[in-house]
């Protein structure tokens, strides 16, 4: 489902240059659990704002469904986010004028989906987080762990088949992560792709495939073998 | 993203921020209030002169003694001529075909006295023509009689602000004054009028044309006022006079002729200036609640960034985040 190879990525910091991802390959099938851990500064953010095509390498390829997103232009890769991938961030990023409800049905409005499919579709999202009754609140009447269920909400209701969690518990309290955890997974055994970056080593340890990184680049693969990679190959 | 999302997002936007958008919107409103304020003030007085203008007659010539390369504005008071323009000039003058009504002004200041109350005004000596070109009349009594022209008479027509000096709220027709060193009957008062081209006529003094020649001891007039026929061509008419000034005074041309719509045209071509001037400064107005959007757009698409990030992230593409901050600018608008 996805593939990159030799991703470099360089940020100027002020005057000196930071190379945020040095010659990373990855490759990644459909149906993956997969957490990135690292220290901070090591490049985990960076390689998902790239496999979520927010960010372009300087070089390196990368495919994705087999569709070389290189000569994609601004407005194809915006089009290819919406349809194919979800974000769930760590400080959720909700809009605060806008109710739990509006959150949600902000990707819809944008893909410009008619109003009664819509309210269709967000009720079903928000239902298949626990949400129902807090439809029509704004976010600073919801908890913390509220919040990262509307944004995971509102990052499923286009039926993404990719998911990309920026540390999705970090700003919450251990109860509350453990709901937004049980929700991320579910929709895992349904079949979603998930790729979760977090500090967190326990909730690392959950994932079926973890990857270390630091300094830029892949430290450790959990599946990093050969044979691995050709069956992810086959997949594509 | 459709129409009705697009004004459903902004309205939230404005209802999240009632502060700014209030005061975005007091900004605006001051910018266009001074620009149309201000340009109608200058069309205002535009119009106000030429109504001025239209009172005093609709087809006016002045004849001025003296050759002066000008139109419009206000001629010299006195001016000192070589050659003066007579009675037997004007007289010839109004035997020009087109002329309707021609009146001889000679101007000078006297003393206006009744018992002991004196005062010194303004004295036209000129004749019952007068009334009839510059559209004014008495309001009560007499005008100044057609023989005026010919003979001096020894009546006058005051101003009502003179009546009222002299007489108080007593009857002054058929009473005499003192005008200078002779004795004039009053046989009328002018009808209530403000200022006319610089002339304030409720403190004047009428007499007839052949009286202030001798009061003055002048021959030399003022200036000559006539009314044209509507119909007749005032190119035509102007260079008449000038050929029998031309032929009267020995070859020389040495009048000006001043018509209204040279005056009128002289006022609205300064009228237009400022008129534009003032609309230049308003503009400036305009031009800050302008840039006042444009920085109010500016922050709240730095504040924002975040919530672009996020648009972005779930799909939105630059065009429809455009589209959002764009359509903001225009609602408010």
């Amino acid at each position: 489902m996805i593939k990159l190879e030799s991703i470099n990525k360089t940020y100027l910091v002020g005057e000196s240059p930071l190379r945020a991802l040095r010659d990373v390959s990855l490759s990644i099938s459909a149906g993956e659990y997969l957490s990135i851990m690292g220290p901070s500064g090591s490049g985990k953010s960076t390689l998902l704002n790239m496999i979520g095509l927010l960010d372009r390498p300087d070089s390196g390829r990368y495919w994705f469904d087999q569709v070389a997103t290189e000569t994609l232009n601004e407005e194809q890769r915006a089009q290819m986010r919406g349809e194919n991938i979800g974000f769930i961030f760590q400080s959720f990023h909700l809009i605060n004028r806008l109710t739990a409800f509006e959150n949600v049905e902000l990707p819809l409005m944008l893909a410009r989906q008619p109003i009664k499919q819509r309210r269709k579709k967000v009720a079903e999202v928000l239902a298949m987080v626990g949400l129902t009754p807090r439809a029509g609140h704004k976010p600073n009447q919801l908890s913390g762990g509220q919040l990262q269920r509307v944004a995971i909400a509102r990052a499923i209701v286009m039926r993404p088949r990719l998911l990309l969690a920026d540390e999705p518990t970090g700003n919450l309290d251990s109860h509350s992560g453990r709901e937004v955890i049980d929700v991320l997974e579910k929709l895992n055994n349904d079949g979603i792709t998930l790729i979760m970056v977090t500090h967190d080593q326990q909730l690392g340890d959950r994932a079926k495939r973890h990857i270390r990184m630091i300094d830029g680049g892949v430290d450790s693969d959990s599946r990093h073998h050969p044979e691995a990679l050709e069956d992810a190959d086959a997949a594509l | 993203m459709q129409l009705y999302d697009q004004l459903t997002f902004n309205r939230q936007i404005f209802l999240r921020h009632r502060m700014r958008t209030f005061l975005l919107l007091l900004a605006v409103a001051i910018g266009v209030a001074s620009v149309i304020l201000l340009t109608s003030l200058g069309e205002g007085a535009r119009r106000y002169i030429d109504r001025e203008f239209s009172a005093l007659g609709n087809r006016l010539l002045v004849v001025l003694p003296g050759r002066k390369e000008t139109t419009g504005g206000a001629p010299p008071i006195y001016g000192s001529v070589p050659r003066d323009l007579t009675l037997e000039d004007a007289n010839a003058l109004a035997r020009i075909s087109g002329v309707l009504a021609m009146a001889p002004i000679i101007a000078g200041t006297t003393s206006v006295a009744r018992g002991s109350r004196s005062r010194e005004v303004i004295t036209l000596g000129t004749t019952d023509a007068f009334f009839r070109v510059r559209k004014m009349d008495v309001g009560s009594g007499a005008r100044l009689t057609a023989r005026s022209q010919t003979e001096a008479l020894a009546i006058c027509v005051l101003g009502i602000t003179l009546k009222r000096e002299l007489f108080g709220s007593e009857r002054a027709l058929g009473e005499w004054v003192r005008v200078g060193d002779r004795r004039m009957r009053v046989v009328g008062v002018l009808e209530e009028r403000g200022e006319s081209l610089g002339l304030d006529m409720r403190d004047l003094l009428l007499i007839p044309v052949r009286t202030a020649e001798q009061l003055f001891d002048s021959p030399g007039l003022f200036r000559v006022i006539m009314d044209i026929a509507p119909s007749a061509d005032s190119a035509r008419i102007e260079q008449k006079i000038l050929d029998t000034i031309g032929h009267r005074h020995d070859g020389d041309q040495d009048v000006t002729v001043v018509s209204q719509d040279a005056m009128l045209a002289a006022f609205n071509n300064i009228l237009t200036a400022v008129t534009l001037a003032i609309t230049a400064i308003s503009s400036i107005s305009l031009l800050v609640a302008g840039i006042l959007i444009m920085n109010i757009s500016l922050i709240s698409v730095s504040q924002r960034r975040s919530e672009i990030g996020l648009l972005k992230a779930i799909g939105a593409n630059s065009k429809q985040i455009k589209q959002l901050f764009v359509g903001e600018s225009l609602m408010l608008i």
